[in-house]
């Protein structure tokens, strides 16, 4: 078993984290499931909210509540600079030039769908191919088969190996001179495995194919910088990374979102309307038709303020200690065997047991008190990869710890009582 | 414990481990596909219908200890059962399900298929009990397609 994982040397300089202290700025922590203390282990799927997000929404709607970009009044002028704000902060957190490249939108699903709509149906066409890989949620694959079915482009998948990893030199196959999209995981969600983003947009652009690289799990677990990784599109959602759900980013390259179509029309993306012609506003607004989740925005602003006192870095080295921990104590369970090995991972331990289904996993772990996503975890393909119908997947947290990770080994040691 | 030793009885783990009529029915004249999106279950059932009565039912596919186990049971309890009476039988167990009725009377009116009246305490469980029967209902009905659990 090679996931023994190696802790990068940036996150090894990093400062402890003091886990105990992280843990009461989540109040929901503190309550009992079953009468059991709650073991949140399923933040692939949402992660936890601290006092400092929740807060930050109960003040914009109790003290700043109005419509943005469009009030002289001082409420709407306070809305605007906080929404405004954040985006400041994510431009900051993406490592993005300006914030003409930072769209809000609802999450990563629909960033995705974004590109595919506008730069896709504008760009491509019969014959032109996008190469995802086999790792792909659902949300990195349907956009594109349906924008494929739109244009009469292909889709073609590059395979993974047996640990989880894209084989590269079948990438490189791949590619060619009908290659005009590429896009692929930072992070893959079903199986934990980092993806080496910037050899592939490097080899992307070789071909003058851009990249969308979806950041759904990456971006609370690994520093991003988008002009590091050179990608041109990169998605992520507020809700895993700490912050509210129904909002999200897209950070889109300038010069490609100047090219691009609105995604939809509406108020706010236009800077003049007469019914002969219309003239589109300024990035990013060319893309935010209609009044924004505008307390997601402000939650999300927190929420990065919140990752950035804690150190992305310290949060990074501390969960790679906690999923090494953690797939030594899995790995030495009879009957278990872990889903995803791949050399670099992040965050998500999937495993199967012999003889019990995912499903009876995750009812048997809920009365321990501890919450882990059990089924197919959006990526069927990746399923069928493995010949498994599911999988169970704990997935780690800041504020995660040794002993909820023994809990977890002791609860799986219930299951397999029951299905001795 | 007790919930889940309601849930997880011996009988359910027995049927979890050696389903009964677990095979592709041979010159079936029903077979329909159930598939559960929310987590990927997926069943097959066959049915042989002899002037309105199941002759022989069975099943195929992939899915947790519930689902499995529920379905083991119907086909072990429908054989020799009409249309009509299979119906009915899947109406009360859906009750028993949703808790909708008092654990004496299931005993009495159920039998064997009582011993999935544990599920009613796992609101997230309910569907992977039912959708072999709801699988069943559209075989039965001649419906083309895939019943879902949705
Ligand atoms: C890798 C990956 N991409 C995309 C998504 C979609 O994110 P959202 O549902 O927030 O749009 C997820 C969420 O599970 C994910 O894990």
């Amino acid at each position: 078993m090679k996931a023994l994982h190696d802790i990068k040397p940036a996150a090894a300089n990093a400062p402890p984290l003091d886990v105990e202290r992280i843990r009461r700025d989540f109040p929901i922590l503190r309550q009992r499931v079953h009468g059991k203390p709650l073991v949140y282990l399923d933040n692939a799927a949402t992660a936890q909210k601290p006092q400092a997000v929740i807060d930050a929404i109960q003040r914009y709607y109790s003290k700043e509540n109005s419509n943005i970009h469009r009030g002289v009044h001082t409420l709407s002028e306070k809305a605007t600079e906080a929404y405004e704000g954040a985006r400041v902060k994510v431009k900051e957190f993406l490592g993005a030039s300006s914030t003409r490249e930072t769209v809000f939108v609802r999450g990563s699903t629909e960033g995705i769908n974004l590109v595919a709509q506008s730069y896709g149906r504008a760009f491509l066409k019969e014959g032109d191919e996008i190469v995802i890989s086999a790792m792909e949620h659902h949300s990195n694959i349907v956009p594109w088969q349906m924008l494929c079915g739109q244009v009469g482009a292909r889709l073609r998948v590059v395979p993974i190996n047996h640990d989880g990893e894209m084989l590269i030199d079948e990438y490189a196959r791949l590619l060619g001179p009908r290659t005009r999209f590429v896009s692929v995981a930072h992070v893959s969600n079903a199986l934990g495995t980092v993806n080496p983003v910037k050899q592939i947009v490097e080899m992307a652009h070789a071909h003058k194919a851009p990249v969308l690289v979806d950041g759904a799990q990456a971006a609370p677990h690994v520093k991003v910088d988008v002009q590091e990784l050179g990608c041109d599109f990169y998605v992520f959602s507020g809700h895993k990374l700490y912050g509210p759900t129904g909002i999200g980013v897209l950070y889109g390259r300038e010069r490609l979102l100047e090219a691009m179509p609105p995604y939809q029309g509406g108020g706010d993306m236009i800077s003049l309307v007469t019914f002969e012609k219309t003239h589109y506003n300024n990035l990013p607004y060319k893309f935010e038709a209609g009044t924004p989740h505008i307390a997601g925005g402000i939650g999300l602003g927190a929420a990065i303020d919140y990752i950035n006192g804690v150190g992305i870095d310290s949060v990074a080295a501390h969960e790679q200690e906690l999923l090494a921990y953690a797939t030594r104590s899995l790995s030495a369970i009879d009957r278990l065997r872990i889903i995803g090995t791949a050399r670099e991972k992040a965050s998500v331990l999937s495993f199967v047991l012999d003889g019990v289904h995912a499903h009876d996993i995750g009812t048997i772990l809920d009365r321990e008190g501890v919450a882990i996503r059990a089924g197919h975890h959006c990526a069927m393909p990746v399923m069928q990869r493995f010949g498994v119908p599911a999988t169970a997947r704990a997935s780690f947290a800041c504020y995660n710890n040794r002993e909820e990770v023994d809990t977890l080994a002791r609860a799986i040691g219930k299951v397999s009582e029951v299905f001795k | 414990m007790s919930e889940l030793s309601d849930l997880y009885q011996e009988v359910i783990l027995d049927h979890n481990r050696s389903p009964r009529n677990f095979k592709k029915l041979e010159g079936a004249d029903r077979k329909a596909e159930g598939y559960n999106p929310l987590c990927g279950d997926q069943i097959t059932v066959y049915v042989k219908l002899e002037s309105g009565v199941i002759s022989e039912v069975s099943f195929q596919g992939s899915g947790c200890a519930i689902s499995k186990a529920s379905a083991s049971m119907m086909t072990a309890s429908l054989k020799g059962k009409t249309v009509e009476e299979a119906d009915a039988i899947f109406d009360r167990v859906h009750k028993m399900l949703t808790g909708g009725s008092s654990p004496a009377v299931d005993a009495e009116e159920l039998g064997k298929l009582a011993a999935l009246s544990g599920v009613s305490n796992f609101p997230a469980r309910v569907k992977c009990a039912t959708l072999s029967w709801h699988t069943l209902r559209s075989a039965l009905k001649g419906e083309r397609g895939v019943a879902s659990t949705e």
